[in-house]
Formats: C-alpha cells, sequence, structure tokens
C-alpha cells in the first residue's frame, strides 16, 4: 500500500498524539464524562488507521499488524471478563460485583471497578476496529495482486 | 446452584477469548479446551436435573436489588424449562465439538472456528437464561453473528452465498425483532420479563399488544425457519461444516427461535385464541411443505434441512394445540399433554437431527460428495455411520422402539383427543412421508451396492472421535424412549411444562425477590 504526500505525512505527524491523547481522555473519564470505552477506543484505533493510511506500509507488516491487534483484542475482553469474574470471587460475590471502594463522586479515581471496565473496552475497540480495517486492507492489497 | 448461573455464559465466553489468544501458538488447544468447557457446563446442567429442585432461581448480575418492587438490573432466570434447554444445548454443543477434533482438520484456521463455537455457545445459554428482553436480543445477536460466521467458515462460494442471505434475512429478523421490543418498552416502560407481564395484565390497549405479538413472531420465525419465512434454511444448513450444521439444526432455531417464542407467548404475553392458530396454523403448514420439498433433494444435507422445518412443525402443533386449549380455558391435562408432546419432540429432534447431519459429515468426510446419486454401497465400508444414521432414520420416521416414534405418538393423541383430527392425520401423513424420504436415503446412500467404483482409496470408517459422537447420540436416541416412563417424565419433562404453563410462578418469581 502506497504512502500519500508529504504534506498529509506532516500533519498526521502533528495530530496524532492529540488525537491518541484525546482517545485516553475520553476512556479515562467514562465514568465521568460522556464517552467512555467505546468512544475513546474509536479514537485509538483512528490514530493507528490514520498513520497505515497516510505513510503506507506493506502487506507483510500488515499481516503481523493484524494478527497483533487480534491478539490484543482478545487479551482486553478476556481482562473485561476477568474483572468480571474477580468480582464474582471476591467482595459480595455476584458476577460483576463492584468490588473496590466507591470514592468521590466526581473524582478521577472513584466508581470502583468501573474505570477499570472502561480502560478494558477501550484497548478492546481500539483493537478491534483496527483488526476490522487491517483486514479490509490486506484483502484489497490481495486482490489487487 | 444458586451461584452457578452465571457460569453457563462465563466459561464459554471466557474459553472463546483464551482460544483466539493462545490458540494459534499451542497445538491442538482449542479441541481441547472446547472440549472440556463443554464437558464443565454439561455437567453444571445436568446436576441442576439431577438435584431435583425444581423452583425458578434468579441471579441478579452485579447485585442490583429491585428499587421499589422495580426491577433495574440485569436479572438472569434459571426454571425447569430453561433447565431443559441447557441440557440440550449443552449436550449437543460437547457432542459437536467431540466431532470437530477429527472432522475439523480438513480445513485451515481451526482457532477461530473453536473461538466462534464458543462464542455462539455462550449465546445460546444466555438466550435461554435471559430475563429481559433486551438481553435475550443482545444474547440473540451474539448467537446468530457467531453462527454467519460458522456458516462462511469453507469460504467457497457456496457457502459465501448461504451466510449473505442467513445474514440478510437474519438482520430482517433482527430489526423486527428490536422494534417490537422497543414497541413494548415504549408502552410498559420496562424490559423486564415478569415486569412487563404485571404492566400488559393492566393495560387494555389489545391492537398494540397484538402487533408486537405479529411482529415477534415474525421475527423469531425467522430464526424458527418455520414456513413462510425458512428461505435460508436449506442452503444455511448444508453450506456449514457439519458439526455446525448438527448445532443449527439441533439447537439454534430451537433455541434462538422456538425457545423464545414459547418463552414469551406463554410467560410474558396473555395466551389469545387468535394468537395460538396462528402459531399452530403455521406449523402445520411447516410440518406439511417441509417434508414435500424434502423429498424431492439429492443433496443429502440440503434433504435433512428441509425435514428440520417439517419436524419443528411437530414441535410448534404440539404446543400450538396446548395454547389453543388453553385459550379456550379447555381441559389442562390435555394441554399439558400436548406440550409434554411438543417439548418431547423438541429434544427428540436435537438428538436425532444432530446424528444424521454428523452421519452426512461422515460420509462428506471420506466421499467428499453430498450427492446421493455418487453414494452406495457403504454399509459394507462404513458400518457405524450405517449403523448409527439407520438409527436415527427409523428415530423420525417414527418407528418404535426408538424416541420419535414416542413424541409423535403423544403428539397424535394429544391432537385426538382435544378433538383436532385435521392435526392428527396431518401428523401421520407426513410421518409417513418421512419414512418414504429417509428409506431413500438409506438406500442410496448405503445399500446401493456401488462400493467398487470408489476405487482402492480405501472408503473406510471414520477416526474414533467421530465415531464416539455418533455412537453416543446413537444410544441416545434410544435412551430417550425412557421419557416416556411416568417416573422419568415426571423428573425432567413435567416441570418443564409446568413452568410454561404455571405463568403465575415465573412471573412470582422474578419481582418477589
Amino acid at each position: 500500500m502506497q504512502g500519500m504526500s508529504p504534506i498529509v505525512k506532516k500533519v498526521t505527524q502533528l495530530v496524532m498524539g492529540f488525537i491518541f491523547v484525546y482517545g485516553i481522555y475520553v476512556i479515562t473519564h467514562g465514568h465521568l464524562t460522556p464517552g467512555g470505552g467505546f468512544a475513546g477506543g474509536a479514537f485509538l484505533s483512528g490514530t493507528f488507521i490514520l498513520l497505515v493510511l497516510s505513510f503506507g506500509s506493506n502487506i507483510l507488516n500488515l499481516r503481523r499488524e493484524e494478527e497483533e491487534a487480534s491478539e490484543i483484542e482478545g487479551l482486553a475482553i478476556f481482562t473485561f471478563l476477568l474483572l468480571a469474574v474477580v468480582g464474582f470471587l471476591i467482595g459480595m460475590r455476584v458476577f460483576f460485583g463492584n468490588f473496590l471502594p466507591k470514592g468521590q463522586i466526581g473524582e478521577l479515581i472513584s466508581a470502583g471497578v468501573i474505570p477499570l471496565y472502561n480502560i478494558a473496552v477501550g484497548v478492546e475497540v481500539g483493537a478491534a476496529l483496527l483488526t476490522i480495517f487491517l483486514a479490509l486492507v490486506i484483502y484489497k492489497e490481495e486482490i489487487s495482486k | 446452584m444458586d451461584q452457578s448461573i452465571p457460569i453457563f455464559v462465563i466459561i464459554p465466553l471466557a474459553a472463546s477469548f483464551f482460544i483466539s489468544m493462545v490458540g494459534g501458538r499451542i497445538r491442538g488447544f482449542g479441541k481441547t479446551l472446547s472440549v472440556l468447557v463443554f464437558l464443565c457446563t454439561l455437567i453444571i446442567a445436568l446436576s441442576y436435573l439431577i438435584s431435583g429442585n425444581h423452583a425458578s432461581m434468579v441471579y441478579k448480575i452485579g447485585g442490583w436489588e429491585p428499587v421499589g418492587n422495580i426491577p433495574i438490573g440485569i436479572y438472569l432466570l434459571l426454571d425447569p424449562f430453561s433447565g431443559f434447554m441447557l441440557i440440550i444445548i449443552n449436550t449437543m454443543a460437547f457432542l459437536a465439538t467431540l466431532y470437530s477434533v477429527n472432522y475439523m482438520t480438513k480445513y485451515t484456521g481451526e482457532k477461530y472456528f473453536y473461538t466462534l463455537f464458543c462464542i455462539m455457545v455462550a449465546g445460546l445459554n444466555g438466550v435461554v437464561l435471559a430475563g429481559d428482553l433486551f438481553n435475550l436480543y443482545v444474547f440473540l445477536e451474539i448467537t446468530v453473528i457467531a453462527s454467519y460466521a460458522l456458516v462462511a467458515f469453507g469460504t467457497e462460494k457456496e457457502e459465501l452465498e448461504a451466510s449473505f442471505k442467513y445474514q440478510i434475512l437474519g438482520g430482517m429478523a433482527t430489526a423486527l425483532i428490536l422494534f417490537s421490543i422497543g414497541m413494548i418498552y415504549w408502552y410498559t416502560k420496562t424490559l423486564n420479563i415478569a415486569d412487563i407481564t404485571k404492566m400488559l395484565a393492566s393495560s387494555n390497549d389489545r391492537m398494540l399488544i397484538q402487533f408486537c405479538e405479529l411482529i415477534l413472531i415474525a421475527g423469531f420465525g425467522l430464526k424458527a425457519a418455520i414456513m413462510p419465512f425458512h428461505g435460508w434454511l436449506p442452503d444455511a444448513h448444508s453450506s456449514a461444516p457439519s458439526p455446525i450444521s448438527a448445532m443449527l439444526s439441533g439447537v439454534v432455531i430451537k433455541a434462538a427461535g422456538l425457545y423464545v417464542i414459547f418463552r414469551l407467548f406463554f410467560n410474558m404475553f396473555e395466551i389469545t385464541w387468535e394468537i395460538s392458530v396462528l402459531i399452530t396454523a403455521i406449523g402445520t403448514l411447516s410440518m406439511v411443505v417441509g417434508v414435500f420439498l424434502a423429498i424431492g433433494q439429492w443433496d443429502l444435507k440440503r434433504l435433512l434441512a428441509y425435514h428440520s422445518i417439517s419436524q419443528m412443525g411437530y414441535v410448534i402443533i404440539g404446543v400450538g394445540m396446548g395454547m389453543m386449549i388453553v385459550a379456550t380455558s379447555g381441559n389442562m391435562a390435555l394441554a399439558s399433554l400436548a406440550i409434554t408432546g411438543g417439548l418431547f419432540h423438541l429434544i427428540n429432534h436435537a438428538v436425532f437431527k444432530g446424528l444424521l447431519f454428523l452421519n452426512a459429515g461422515a460420509i462428506e468426510y471420506r466421499l467428499g460428495t453430498r450427492d446421493l446419486n455418487q453414494m452406495g454401497g457403504l454399509f459394507e465400508k462404513m458400518p457405524l455411520t450405517s449403523g448409527t444414521s439407520l438409527a436415527a432414520s427409523m428415530a423420525i420416521s417414527g418407528i418404535p422402539p426408538f424416541n420419535g416414534f414416542f413424541s409423535k405418538l403423544v403428539i397424535i393423541v394429544a391432537a385426538i383427543q382435544a378433538k383436532f383430527y385435521l392435526l392428527a392425520a396431518l401428523a401421520v401423513i407426513v410421518s409417513i412421508i418421512t419414512l418414504a424420504s429417509f428409506m431413500k436415503f438409506q438406500r442410496y446412500a448405503f445399500f446401493n451396492g456401488q462400493a467398487e467404483d470408489y476405487g482402492k482409496d480405501g472408503i473406510r470408517e471414520v477416526p474414533f472421535f467421530m465415531s464416539f459422537a455418533m455412537v453416543v447420540m446413537a444410544v441416545l436416541c434410544l435412551a430417550l424412549s425412557l421419557l416416556m416412563i411416568p417416573s422419568v417424565r415426571e423428573s425432567f419433562l413435567q416441570p418443564a411444562v409446568d413452568a410454561l404453563l404455571g405463568n403465575n410462578e415465573y412471573f412470582m418469581n422474578l419481582l418477589n425477590m
């Protein structure tokens, strides 16, 4: 896959850090502000998609990245389930139980286990959208060969 | 036991994510783990059955208690009818994965197969446990999206076409279901099934409720492939890998389609005469038309797929007759008998149709074809496949002492006692045509004396795990006849029927927590 013009590359370099940090902000403030894991995860995958689109990549790299993204996705969703199961084993002993202290409303570190769920969902959605994008790109590369 | 309800969803989901991470690195990890997982869920489901505790159990996810008697959290509910479905789902999943251990070696990407399979079973377990409409919908989507991918697993032209068709029709069904759930939510301001029952009981807007009911029948009818909505089934079931065909036909159309229809129309809506006549009518239509479509098929798996439609018709008329009797407030013992027949046929069909699809897979595994014309003389070459498929064919055609005979007998006896003579006559005629089409299958596949044409490349019996799964199912075909013995029926089948009929109990259990 070909990269794009130097203008696009430069602009990508300038904005992608901001997009990434904003994605992390949306994920970590999921329990306080609108947004959360899903929306923030879409930002995260957006930065990677922007990089691949503007700088291009060869098919071997794409395949490797797709495998890695898919594994990270599995790991993230597994973490999510693990958190739910930890609630099953300690504290109130219910599935999805909130076993951490709730803290003060409005603080960043509050709401018990919910921010952790948000982080797991954020990573999961980011990796999943990236996997889908890479799968489509790989498919296009293969049929254009 | 109360604590173990979410385990039915947790373990298969965890297994699927684990397989997607580790499965590529360790050989044989996916198959080992998924077989163990389904063995484990099967044991938990059986322990519920054996415990003899027929009370319904509610599990509050996240520990969210109802506020002012209004349920606000996600509730899972295990009652005897759910338990009955759980046993079917997990038995079939266990045997199908056991069969896949050998069968899937001819495909690539085993890791993805077991990942999707575990997700599908997690969704199915969720559907039968869900206590509110929205989670039911979410689990339904988990199931069907995994099954779209599994139908297309061969990635040949035919499989992709079947999967695409399944997706389009499944998408329409999903839209109808979600629309209806939205209407119900708008009208009753709640999603919890028991809460909806309470709200609907005090409402008088029959038009709106009937509209929702009709849309729900269309949506879940598409998932269950009953007659006017059956277009996707023959393609999808015949193109999928055989263990998946067995799961789709044996479990998915029942748990994702019929279970929900029965659950909602018995326990959520009030049973009305119009709806019960409609359900019985489409059941009769599927039963009769399905078998006529089946008998002309030469593709083995298509033949079996059309028979699924026809046999689902038996289940529906059994339960539909029960609904009609309840709607006219007739003899409750008779209603119970009719529903017993329907549910008995449901479990029987899961076993014998699952077995027939596995047999078809075994023949395809050795011969590489599904065309009946290109088979023949396999009786000597593949004795186990031949013997088990003979058992399954006799079960589906209703020949004693196999299980299909007894469930059809119960349905027909109930129909005659309730004076639905036409239904009884149709059930008998359809059974005879079924026998004819399975005699065709037996003759062309196993007894036609064509064996020398296959050359020397050794058509022989399938590997151990495939044979083992088939033999277990053939034994089940015989063993399920034991459900006719009153004491066995009382402990297994009757509680499920009572759970459907005693709609007050379901309702009380969800609310009086």
